[in-house]
């Protein structure tokens, strides 16, 4: 092909210039293309706040309710777990919750608004398993050091019946404990915070 | 009538060069005319590729990617859909067979240096059709809908969010909800049966584009083109048809005989092939008491937990994968087979061997604290293999590499020996009875004794 008579430097700009706007037409393409995978509003609607009745909770039990898709707990601690909550804070990685999430109302050593009813979301903060009830002293699989707690099968954490997790295991953090509420005695609403005046 | 064909084919051929690409990819195609047992491996995960998109074609025909129907759907095609059970069988027999396969072929490389120069690009193309096989394997897990396949997929999605700043987005945008749900379910099956099967194959078509213009590694690890005929053909080569073909056609006869017995026999293969978990719908409520990956993925899982620490134990199972793509560059040995290079290595490949299977052991068991000190000894190991092999591959002392390929002894050759040592290892026993001499063949301790003992001592030997 003849060379001549032809204008590099034109022709240089017509291939810059094609190539960013080709290159600005792709990210703009992007946007939807990308943002089509992210959740849909029926999905960001579906978090409506759960209430849950605790008055056959019996002291030492554990129930389950489904928030957000996700598990979690009530738990109705007795005085002796308190007592071993208070009292063994040496192996724990955060016991003041300091690094972890929860609302402003449960950042204290119990880690609840009332002590013996603990509200926490039951999925590991390391992977997102949701970690086994494990109440028992000293269980013969987890060793003679175990206070009670939660036990995540998957990955090796243990955190406390306050959700506050051992030091040198995968978890990060405590568990979440999600924003809850208390409408009566009895009865919580978990998804909703407790104003300043509820406490 | 002929001639009719005949200018038919040769109308195509003048439109389209099939005869130029079957000579140029399997009847001129010069192979190392040494292959072994290894070089099996390819062929067969290229058949195996083929049972995964054809069961996987019949299986998407009366499954539905909906959280509420995907793990009756299953159910179904084993119960009522004819012949559904042997589809879904042989897809999901076909998912582990894949990873044996490709163990076995990665493995093949490792041993003769296949990975080296000029066939880094070989191994890039390889290690990236290997991640794409992990990702198809994961996101097929999750169709089933079983509490397996839920729990699963919730452990590897939150390790993006493990990634400081953008992790937790990451991961709500791979989700495409707060939780594992039917959105995910469904864009994990358009991946699963669009997005990557689609880009292994353009994998496999580069993987084997790239083989095929710098040619065949081989089990000594000569490049034959650097002695060739009078007519351009490698001195030690053959043509890939018919001779590898015919050799392949045989490997797949073992293969699928091997397949077909635990297809038809043990389908779950004790719950490493389908684990007994994923036979009780997915519940977000409850985790299974024990939770493991499919054995394929058990060995970097094992990483993932011995890591004392969220992000640290991802880096680290990502980088066990990312130290693979570099393998090429860190191995600084001049030999490229096993078998002409020193000591050193072969010592680095059995403590290697040793760990990956040691990992891929534990990462299926309950993480006590015996199990995690074992696997962050394995881990060390696993990443010390690759991490220090820029400095003991130079300290290597290799042996001369031959100029041609050599002669191995052929099966035909070993049986006298393997006769001698039967005979060594199995003595004749009599006994009267009832008035009848009856003699037994029993198992001779001291000859088995003396055979272990010299087989530990070649071995030994040969690590030197």
């Amino acid at each position: 092909m003849s060379e001549q008579g032809v204008d590099h430097s034109k022709r240089q700009f017509l291939t810059t210039a094609l190539t960013v706007v080709g290159a600005v037409g792709t990210g703009y393409i992007a946007v939807p293309f990308l943002s089509q995978m992210q959740p849909s509003t029926k999905a960001k609607a579906a978090g409506a706040p759960v209430e849950i009745d605790i008055s056959k909770l019996e002291t030492g039990q554990l129930i389950r309710a489904a928030w957000r898709g996700k598990p979690v707990w009530v738990l109705n601690r007795t005085p002796e777990v308190l007592a071993v909550l208070a009292t063994e804070t040496s192996k724990l990685a955060d016991p003041n919750s300091l690094e972890s999430n929860q609302p402003a109302y449960a950042q204290n050593e119990l880690r609840s608004i009332k002590p013996e009813i603990f509200v926490a979301v039951g999925l590991c903060t390391h992977l997102g398993c949701s970690p086994t009830f494990r109440p028992e002293i000293a269980p013969n699989d987890l060793g003679s050091d175990w206070k009670g707690g939660f036990f995540c099968p998957c990955h090796g954490s243990g955190f406390d019946l306050a959700g506050r997790v051992v030091r040198g295991v995968p978890a990060p953090t405590n568990l979440d404990v999600p924003p809850h509420r208390y409408i009566t005695d009895t009865r919580i609403i978990i998804g909703e915070d407790t104003t300043e005046a509820d406490v | 009538m002929k001639s009719k064909i005949d200018s038919c084919g040769s109308w195509v051929l003048d439109r389209f060069p099939l005869t130029k690409l079957w000579n140029d990819h399997m009847a001129q195609y010069y192979a190392p005319k040494n292959f072994n047992f290894w070089y099996f491996f390819g062929s067969l995960a290229l058949l195996v590729l083929v049972n995964q998109l054809i069961t996987g074609i019949l299986l998407t025909m009366n499954y539905k990617p909906d959280a509420s129907l995907a793990f009756d759907s299953v159910e179904y095609i084993m119960r009522e859909v004819p012949w559904g059970w042997l589809v879904r069988y042989m897809h999901s027999t076909g998912a582990s067979a894949f990873f044996i396969v490709v163990y076995l072929h990665m493995f093949r490389g490792l041993i003769y240096g296949s990975y080296k120069q000029p066939r880094e690009l070989v191994w890039i193309f390889g290690m990236l059709l290997f991640l794409a096989l992990m990702a198809e394997a994961f996101m097929g897990y999750l169709l089933p809908w079983g509490q397996m396949s839920y729990w699963g997929a919730q452990v590897i999605i939150s390790l993006f969010s493990a990634i400081p700043v953008i992790g937790d987005d990451l991961s709500l945008w791979v989700r495409g909800d707060y939780v594992i749900s039917d959105a995910t379910l469904n864009r994990f099956f358009a991946f699963h049966v669009i997005a990557i099967p689609l880009i292994l194959l353009m994998l496999v078509f580069m993987h084997i584009i790239a083989l095929h213009e710098v040619g065949s590694n081989n089990p000594d690890g000569i490049e034959i083109k650097a002695s060739k005929d009078p007519w351009g053909h490698p001195v030690d080569g053959i043509p890939f048809h018919p001779y590898y073909t015919v050799k392949d056609i045989v490997g797949v006869a073992v293969f699928l005989f091997f397949f077909a017995t635990v297809m038809f026999y043990m389908p779950e293969m004790g719950g490493y092939f389908l684990e007994h978990a994923n036979f009780i719908p997915a519940d977000p409520l409850a985790t299974p008491e024990h939770i493991a990956p499919v054995w394929y993925f058990t060995p970097f899982y094992a990483i993932l937990r011995a890591i004392p620490d969220k992000f640290a134990g991802v880096i680290a199972m990502g980088g066990a994968i990312v130290v693979l793509f570099l393998l090429p560059w860190l191995d600084r040995s001049p030999v490229k087979s096993i078998r002409y290079r020193g000591g050193i290595y072969k010592k680095a490949i059995v403590l290697f061997v040793i760990s990956f299977l040691g990992l891929g052991y534990l990462g299926m068991q309950a993480p006590t604290a015996g199990a995690t000190m074992m696997a962050r000894i394995f881990t060390a190991i696993y990443f010390g293999f690759f991490l220090l092999m820029p400095i003991y591959t130079r300290w290597e002392k290799t042996k001369p590499v031959p100029k041609k390929l050599t002669e191995q002894p052929t099966l035909e050759d070993r049986i006298p020996a393997l006769k001698k040592i039967y005979g060594e290892v199995i003595k004749d026993v009599t006994e009267v009875k009832d008035g009848k001499t009856i003699t037994h063949k029993r198992p001779d301790t001291a000859g088995v004794a003396r055979v272990i003992r010299r087989t530990a001592t070649n071995i030994k030997k040969g690590l030197d």
